[in-house]
């Protein structure tokens, strides 16, 4: 009987804990880091692009990455995103090295670079069927239309992406920020390149939506952001 | 299985530019009876030793898509920050590739036996070691254009890669088609391509998509 009383306490205290701890960070928004670097250098060709880089992204943090053309913007991108090892330095996600957790790292996250990933022979629709089972999103057929329609694709679902334009194929590409519901974090590399304003404005939205969701944002433009949103920017300078 | 799909929708749609490495193929192999002469004998020495040398030639024509076009869009990027395990991955695209670009060569093969006066054993000796040994031809040309592939135009380089490690697997496969033709046994040799074959299935996937990472630098 004792026993019982016992466990039944500890629950509980256990329960009321949890509780409390979950009204704290909601009541004083304890953001957590969802990205952090530590002393991250990367070396190109014999060039260093940075060194001793330290920065971290927290829950609906939007960092901006600045910088000529060269500074090292897109590969500082590709390191985060796992796909190339820094020279020295760490890349945590949350509280792992990015090494240790890949896989947990790539569900959590969405990447869009220079290359958009969509196969020119493939239609839309294929393309987006393909990407979204590779990477674990159940999604219907109904939902990957509607989506295409939002971004002003309607009639282009099924012929071959070669045939649309370069701007609608970065849309195509850019569908992708609409599946993925799960994501922590979003990794852009110059994603407003060849969208017309309304496709500017349809992202902007989207972004500022994932964001004020907790979510986290690295990204690189040469436009100035239109975002209605806190930003943090980390210039990378151009090094000889 | 989704990428395996994928892939043979693609060659399907791709069939123009699959077509070229077979007929390459059909003429290399046809060249041969009219430059040397139909003499049943001489084409019968030769035969077996033409019919690998097209393949292995023929196969390098085609290897170069398994990677390209996924490097070049992104696709491939986008393969290694999903969840997906890359080895498995590169396996089922080798695997792919060879249905659609080997084993038309495979099935092509008796009227080309054919055309090289190839007697029956000889020919059965031939397809075996064909069943074998291409399939490693895919599996090692795939590391080759892991690692070629962030160069643009590697073609002549891949050739000049690959073709010393096939010449092992070129010794064995006309040896067994030779012991045939003289009604010996030739399981000695079909062991030693199977052996190879399975020592690379079990391996190359990993230096595939270690490869692979590499490119991305």
């Amino acid at each position: 009987m004792i026993l019982f009383v016992a466990t039944l306490l500890r629950f509980l205290l256990h329960y009321f804990a949890a509780l409390l701890i979950r009204t704290l960070i909601e009541k004083t928004r304890i953001r957590l880091p969802v990205l952090s670097v530590a002393n991250l250098s990367v070396v190109k060709r014999d060039r260093l692009l940075f060194e001793n880089l330290n920065f971290a992204v927290e829950q609906g943090g939007l960092l901006y990455v600045k910088g000529q053309n060269g500074a090292g913007k897109t590969s500082l991108l590709r390191v985060l995103a796992g796909l190339v090892d820094a020279d020295s330095g760490d890349v945590y996600f949350t509280t792992q090295n990015i090494q240790d957790c890949r896989e947990d790292y790539h569900q959590s996250l969405v990447y869009f670079g220079h290359k958009l990933g969509i196969n020119q022979t493939l239609s839309a629709l294929e393309n987006l069927q393909y990407w979204c089972r590779q990477h674990q999103v159940t999604i219907s057929v109904d939902t990957i239309f509607s989506t295409l329609a939002e971004l002003n694709l309607v009639g282009l679902e099924d012929i071959p992406v070669a045939n649309l334009s370069a701007g609608q194929q970065r849309r195509v590409a850019l569908a992708r920020f609409w599946f993925k519901q799960d994501a922590k974090l979003w990794i852009l590399d110059e994603p407003f390149t060849a969208l017309d304003t309304q496709g500017i404005d349809l992202l902007s939205n989207q972004i500022t939506q994932f964001l004020k969701g907790a979510g986290a944002v690295v990204m690189t433009s040469h436009q100035a952001l239109r975002l209605d949103y806190p930003t943090d920017e980390l210039t990378l300078e151009y090094r000889i | 299985m989704a990428i395996l799909k994928r892939d043979l929708a693609l060659a399907y749609r791709q069939r123009a530019e699959l077509m070229q490495p077979m007929l390459f193929f059909i003429l290399v192999i046809s060249l041969f009876p009219l430059a040397v002469g139909p003499e049943p004998k001489t084409l019968q020495l030769i035969g077996p030793g033409v019919i690998w040398v097209a393949a292995i030639l023929s196969s390098l024509l085609g290897l170069e898509r398994l990677f390209r076009d996924d490097f070049q869009d992104g696709s491939l990027e986008q393969l290694m920050l999903s969840t997906t395990s890359l080895p498995a991955a590169a396996l089922v695209k080798v695997l792919a590739h060879w249905l659609t670009s080997i084993l038309p060569l495979i099935l092509l093969s008796p009227l080309l036996a054919l055309f090289l006066h190839l007697s029956e054993p000889m020919y059965w000796a031939l397809l075996k070691t064909l069943l074998l040994g291409t399939p490693l031809l895919s599996l090692i040309g795939a590391i080759a254009v892991g690692l070629t592939v962030g160069l643009n135009r590697g073609g002549v380089l891949l050739a000049l890669l690959l073709l010393p490690v096939f010449i092992p697997l070129l010794i064995f496969a006309t040896s067994a088609v030779e012991a045939a033709a003289m009604q010996l046994q030739y399981t000695a040799q079909l062991a030693i391509i199977g052996a190879m074959f399975l020592f690379s299935l079990a391996l190359a996937p990993f230096a595939i998509a270690y490869a692979l990472r590499v490119s991305q630098t």
